[in-house]
């Protein structure tokens, strides 16, 4: 089973790519959401992203999906701490990718880089056909 | 003069006080390229760090500068926690358990937050980042211990050239951060990642100097 880590600068934005993606993938895998500096304001915060990576430690990999700026150094920090399952900063974009990544997480047989792989590919989704 | 565990209480002292001095002006410069939180930012890490000194103050320098970077990566939700966070850590383990530090020793510090800021943050000197302020300090810091000058003289150079450095960030493009998504429009703004890094050094500079002043 993969995890899925959402980290946002807005906890609110983070809630909600949570709650948009575990509903296409029906509650089977688990999304943590770890947005939000330490006192809940516009920021990342490597203590909560720590916290979040803690809840998904029973999975056989994490597939971090991030906003902007920070987001990476802060996930890259929190890791230098955690030792539990592989994990993959991914450099899709945050909605997109997550939404991939779960639908292929849902997947009993997928592996981090399959998700990885799919989360990716928001790359070069097309939203408007021209 | 070796620079012991109270000078660096004392520098840390004088870092809080300064960027809480420029706190408005580093939020300003922020607003200008980026998302206008690094002063209230770097404030909040650095009073952050001066409640914890009394819990640390009979430890060794590492231990001082290591939970100071902790501290300030636990508080301080921009790009400029993981990247001084990373930095006072780095630091500290170059001088992990010791007491005092030599005026090289005070080189190979910096040093080692200048690589860790690098590997943080994946940046390059003209990228527009605290790297444009740090790394000619430091050669500037090396060049007057070179030439004989006492290390206050010497940081009192250090944060000149880091001055100088921040300020020729003004027409740079931005290559990295929350201002590199602005483009050309980056160009024309000082960067407030150097500009804080200035306001250290010249904070490191002046506890020095008193030092060798007093002595």
């Amino acid at each position: 089973m993969i995890g899925l880590l959402i980290v946002s600068h807005s906890a609110r934005l983070a809630e909600g790519v949570q709650e948009f993606v575990g509903q296409i993938s029906g509650g089977q895998i688990p999304i943590i959401a770890a947005g939000g500096a330490s006192d809940g304001s516009l920021g990342t915060s490597v203590e909560r992203i720590l916290a979040g990576l803690e809840q998904l430690r029973s999975t056989d990999g994490i597939l971090a999906l991030v906003d902007l700026g920070s987001a990476v150094m802060s996930v890259e920090t929190a890791l230098e701490q955690f030792s539990g399952p592989p994990v993959h900063i991914s450099n899709a974009p945050l909605v997109e990718g997550a939404y991939l990544a779960a639908i292929e997480a849902s997947s009993s047989t997928a592996t981090l880089e399959h998700v990885a792989a799919a989360a990716l590919q928001a790359r070069e989704l097309i939203k408007v056909y021209e | 003069m070796p620079v012991t565990v109270e000078h660096v209480t004392h520098f840390l002292t004088a870092a809080a006080a300064i960027i809480h001095e420029h706190r408005d002006e580093l939020t300003a410069l922020d607003a200008a390229i980026g998302d206008a939180d690094h002063g209230a930012n770097l404030d909040r890490g650095f009073s952050a760090v001066l409640n914890r000194l009394p819990t640390v103050a009979d430890k060794d320098i590492g231990t001082v500068l290591k939970t100071t970077g902790m501290t300030i990566v636990s508080t301080v939700g921009g790009a400029s926690g993981p990247l001084y966070g990373t930095a006072f850590v780095r630091a500290g383990m170059a001088l992990a358990d010791r007491h005092e530090m030599s005026d090289e020793d005070v080189v190979l510090a910096l040093e080692a937050a200048l690589e860790g800021i690098i590997a943080r943050g994946k940046a390059q000197r003209g990228e527009k980042t605290m790297v444009d302020a740090l790394a000619p300090a430091i050669e500037a810091l090396r060049t007057a211990l070179a030439e004989g000058r006492s290390l206050g003289r010497a940081l009192q150079q250090a944060a000149a050239a880091a001055e100088a450095g921040a300020k020729a960030t003004i027409p740079m493009l931005a290559m990295k951060g929350r201002a590199s998504y602005l483009g050309e429009r980056s160009i024309g703004h000082q960067d407030p990642g150097a500009t804080s890094t200035a306001y250290l050094l010249r904070a490191l500079a002046m506890t020095c100097s008193r030092n060798e002043e007093v002595a």
